[in-house]
């Protein structure tokens, strides 16, 4: 009798072992959901995030008119922070809880080869190539073959305080390039119109890897070497990473960007306490809110100033809508994302966010509701440098950001520091 | 360890094994049965699917090509120079946490237990850190920790300690400590509550016999308070090991594991290992790590702490 | 001044400090829940607001934003989540805390063990596993899926605390009781726990706001009004490129309340078995 205990606790135990093996199909115990296409009718859900871009009112609206369409198709949408959109994807993937998933620039490559989501290549209309921002296309591409249509281009933008440009009587046209920008930053500096003229969005995050790249793509590097192989210590790279140490030596580059993410940045610029910022699209409306800002009506923005090799690309920014593979209806949630991804919706809300259709950029009426960042635009994303589409990336991207900090904090050379996250990637 | 002779008037009903006596493994399994059924019953399948997994290797989570690779994952993790940093890290992390909310929170016990005018006023103050929910704590000290707007570069400067903003979450050392002082502020009071709980149970004429003793207060603190508090202090000292080793909510609102990984601790990495990296094998063999390294502290306690007599286990 | 008066005066002073450490970080964060968002990011800070703004507050009351409407919702998920959680955990753990203190039986050690161990693992290691067997049963995105995973992190806390406390417990009480013909259940309930009062409301307290704060499970496990609970909505509010500190603030002050109205209605009845505590000897 003392033993019941134990006996029906291993018992338990047994049983559950048991229940596990019967029911291991895969390693992961996913796999059991197998995707279809369905009958193209029925309810779909929809991963969408909270923040920046189309708002959930808007979405809301889209799936509104999108029903009304398609009365036979429901839409069930869910939002979560961007922070949590990821490791919803991929949790989500082996019980096949979505459908339709928006997914970040940077994770085609590893949800197409983890098969998380399908190719849609077949599904999209060939003019698509012709009439689509070449800067937009390319944003779910892994391998030539389409992984999700974009869904609002974006990029970072290079911002300006026209009112301390004044001060030192220079302005939009002495911020040509780089070189140009950081000579008008050691006047601020000298003049004692900022202490520190630039800020960054230089912590550890993805957030550094967006500045370093557009930063790379001035300078003429890439994160591929012409084979298509990863070479993170390129020259180019090198002589980036010197440029970025030497700003913060300088004391041209705010020291506390090392913690700071877009948002630390933006509000630098608000405080009336920066002169020079990289930043996505959204922050020229916010720097021009008066609740949140000490510098309405003395903001510029343009495309990212010209590096070295007389290159500026910005970086691929874009967010993009992809089928689940484990989806039972995915002719549905086509239907769905070729109408919300369409030149109708897109300029219907163009306020939220930009198009991916080159017509749009032509009609006078859709640029007028943004045109300062439209413009920037027309030039900023007429190409993108494109973050490494490798399946690992968000490894690789994680081993680099911490290198490149350990060089902005005078811990490794450069070039011991690029060669080293180099290093990391081939294991 | 050092008793105190009064202690021994203790009740016998403390002595830790019970009698043995007919017909009660079958009571127990009836009472024990629905916390085995509700924490079992959860948790047995992720655990053994875990194990499992950790034995695989296995790049997504829908991965059908999963060699078997045994204890591959382990090897490859435990020859890895970033595990056994951010192993460090979490060592230093949970010691620095733990031995000052316990001297703090002791502290901070005894004066909640004291008397004093207003007694309650304090006790309602001192819920509030502990109240306040993980994630809106770290959001609350990466602003006060700000480089560019922050409360504390804010009064410093106004009070004239520092000329300039400095980047408290700049470098990788003090990243942590910024870290350190947050989850104290919010733990602190716990560790007092459950210690005030103990000194509670301590029975009021022992003092009064300790006072009798003329012994003086930092004596009656070490003979007769302290040993009294063992029980509340090793349920303290394990479940705040246990949760420090477990760090994760405070260091994904606050740091995210930076600057150049400073504050990437163990469970950060585990994380991101499995989900942003998906070596679901090789995240699986770090978590199974975690749990053994954790056991192993705790046995360590458990050893030390049996010698009191108070101890479960 | 006797020594007596001179220990009180520092005894007060130290109250005092105490008491200002704790707070000032919190009124920090009362303080930017009432500022407009301009005066959060001024150089130098404006400790005091130009204007009090209280529309953080009414969004969230009135539900009129996205945001206010998902915390509104939050507020109430978590209040069910955390309250039943609490409930489950502390009857289920009431008995097995009991059959380890006072029980003599094989394996029980081992048992012991195995709930601690189950508390020792990260819940990175169980989330995938524990999300496919939420999603076979339908209990994504609902109160009762949360609730369970809940219990199974917070049972094993509370049958650990409880069986220590109920260790302190004198058996010669337990044993006169039984005399008097009560049996062992109504020995634990008509001695044991009244006599374990600190530390049966301490328990509930921690298995609260264990329940309360839990993020992780709350993150992956729900997506919709349906279920999601105060962290995750906070958590929420931080946008990818801006967000609104005093919004976060304003969530965090709202989301301290509960716990700490708990805190203080139940800190008494810890005091209260302090007394009693005292007066059994």
């Amino acid at each position: 009798m003392t033993n019941e205990l134990a006996r029906r606790t291993v018992l338990l135990g047994g049983i559950a072992g048991l229940s596990l093996t019967a029911s291991a199909c895969s390693v992961t115990g996913g796999g059991k959901s197998k995707g279809g296409s369905g009958s193209g009718k029925g309810t779909i859900s929809a991963l969408f995030m909270k923040q920046a871009g189309y708002s959930e009112a808007d979405i809301h609206g889209m799936i509104a008119s999108f029903e009304s369409k398609h009365p036979d198709i429901k839409v069930k949408p869910t939002f979560v922070a961007y922070e949590a959109l990821h490791d919803k994807v991929v949790t989500a993937a082996p019980a096949g809880t979505y459908d339709v998933e928006l997914i970040d620039v940077i994770w085609p490559a590893e949800f197409a080869s983890g098969g998380l989501v399908t190719d849609i290549t077949s599904k999209m209309p060939e003019d698509w190539h012709t009439r689509m921002l070449g800067g937009a296309l390319n944003t779910a591409e892994y391998q030539d073959k389409y992984y999700g249509v974009p869904w609002g281009p974006s990029t970072k933008l290079f911002y300006y305080n026209t009112a301390m440009l004044q001060k030192i009587g220079a302005s939009k046209a002495d911020l040509d390039t780089w070189d140009h920008v950081l000579a008008v930053s050691r006047k601020l500096k000298s003049h004692g119109v900022c202490k520190y003229p630039i800020a960054w969005s230089w912590a550890q995050a993805e957030a550094l890897i967006c500045d370093y790249a557009q930063l790379l793509g001035a300078f003429g590097g890439s994160f591929l070497d012409s084979a298509g192989k990863l070479h993170l210590d390129s020259d180019a790279g090198v002589k980036t990473l010197t440029w970025m140490c030497q700003t913060l030596k300088d004391g041209l580059t705010n020291p506390g960007s090392t913690t700071f993410l877009e948002d630390d940045v933006s509000k630098s610029m608000a405080q009336g306490q920066t002169a020079f910022s990289l930043n996505w699209d959204s922050t020229y409306r916010d720097l021009n809110d008066r609740s949140i800002s000490k510098v309405v009506g003395k903001n510029g923005v343009m495309a990212t100033p010209k590096g070295p090799s007389g290159k500026q690309p910005g970086v691929n920014g874009a967010m993009a809508l992809s089928i689940a593979k484990s989806s039972k209806n995915q002719d549905a949630a086509w239907k769905f994302i070729e109408y919300v991804t369409g030149e109708a919706i897109q300029e219907r809300y163009i306020k939220s966010s930009a198009s991916n259709w080159k017509a749009s950029y032509d009609k006078p009426k859709v640029i007028a509701t943004n045109k300062p960042v439209f413009d920037a635009y027309k030039v900023a994303l007429r190409e993108t440098i494109l973050r490494p589409a490798v399946p690992g990336y968000n490894k690789i991207s994680q081993g680099l950001q911490v290198e490149i900090q350990k060089a902005l904090l005078g811990k490794k050379t450069p070039s011991k520091a690029l060669r080293d996250a180099q290093a990391a990637s081939n294991t | 360890m050092m008793r105190p002779g009064r202690t021994q008037e203790f009740p016998q009903g403390l002595a830790v094994r019970p009698k043995k006596s007919n017909g009660q493994g079958k009571m127990a399994f009836w009472l024990l049965l629905p916390a085995l059924v509700a924490v079992f019953g959860i948790v047995i399948y992720p655990v053994v699917r875990t194990l499992v997994i950790s034995l695989f290797e296995v790049n997504s989570v829908m991965a059908t090509d999963t060699p078997f690779v045994g204890l591959g994952n382990y090897e490859k993790v435990l020859s890895d120079a970033g595990f056994w940093a951010a192993i460090g890290r979490t060592f230093y992390f949970t010691v620095t946490s733990t031995v000052l909310e316990l001297v703090l929170g002791l502290a901070l016990a005894g004066l909640l237990n004291a008397r004093i005018r207003g007694r309650w006023v304090l006790r309602t103050i001192v819920v509030i850190p502990w109240a306040v929910p993980t994630i809106v704590n770290a959001a609350l000290w990466k602003g006060i920790f700000n480089a560019q707007y922050g409360a504390l570069n804010g009064i410093l400067s106004q009070l004239g300690f520092q000329s300039d903003y400095r980047a408290w979450l700049g470098s990788p050392t003090a990243a942590m400590n910024a870290v350190i002082v947050a989850d104290v502020w919010k733990t602190t009071p716990l560790v007092a509550f459950f210690l005030l709980a103990g000194l509670a149970s301590i029975p009021n004429d022992i003092y009064e016999a300790a006072k009798l003793d003329r012994a003086s207060r930092v004596r009656t603190f070490f003979s007769v308070t302290l040993p009294l508090l063992v029980p509340s202090v090793s349920i303290v000292l394990v479940l705040r090991t246990v949760e420090a080793f477990k760090v994760f909510d405070i260091i994904y609102g606050m740091t995210r594991g930076g600057p150049a990984n400073g504050t990437q601790t163990i469970a950060y990495y585990a994380y991101t290992s499995a989900f942003s990296d998906q070596s679901y094998g090789m995240g699986s063999a770090i978590s199974y790590l975690i749990v053994i390294v954790i056991l192993l502290l705790s046995a360590v306690y458990l050893r030390a702490l049996r010698r009191s007599e108070m101890s479960l286990l | 001044m006797t020594l007596r008066k001179r220990d009180s005066v520092l005894l007060h002073l130290a109250a005092v400090f105490t008491a200002v450490v704790i707070l000032v970080p919190f009124l920090y964060m009362v303080v930017a829940s009432i500022s407009p968002q301009s005066n959060l990011i001024s150089k130098p800070p404006k400790w005091i607001p130009d204007h009090l703004d209280w529309h953080r507050y009414s969004d969230m009351f009135s539900g009129s934003s996205a945001a206010g409407s998902t915390f509104k919702s939050a507020m109430a998920n978590s209040v069910i989540v955390a309250c039943c959680t609490v409930a489950i955990s502390m009857v289920i753990s009431i008995f097995g805390a009991y059959a380890f203190a006072r029980l003599e039986f094989r394996g029980r050690r081992m048992t012991l063990m195995m709930f601690l161990a189950t508390y020792m693992l990260p819940q990175v290691a169980l989330l995938v596993p524990m999300y496919i067997i939420l999603s076979g049963f339908g209990l994504l995105d609902s109160k009762i899926g949360l609730i369970l995973v809940d219990c199974s992190l917070v049972i094993p806390f509370t049958l650990w605390i409880l069986s220590n406390y109920f260790l302190t417990v004198p058996r010669d009480l337990e044993d006169a009781a039984r005399v008097d013909g009560c049996t062992r259940v109504g020995a634990l309930f008509r001695v044991i726990l009244p006599t374990a009062k600190p530390g049966i409301f301490a328990a509930i307290m921690f298995s609260f706001l264990l329940a309360w704060d839990e993020f992780m499970y709350a993150l992956v496990f729900t997506s919709s009004t349906n279920s999601k609970t105060v962290p995750v909505a906070i958590s929420e509010f931080a946008g990818r490129y801006t967000t609104d500190f005093g919004l976060v603030a304003a969530g965090g002050v709202l989301a301290a309340l509960p716990p700490v109205i708990i805190a203080i209605v139940f800190q008494r009845y810890v005091v209260s078995g302090m007394v009693a505590g005292a007066v059994k000897e």
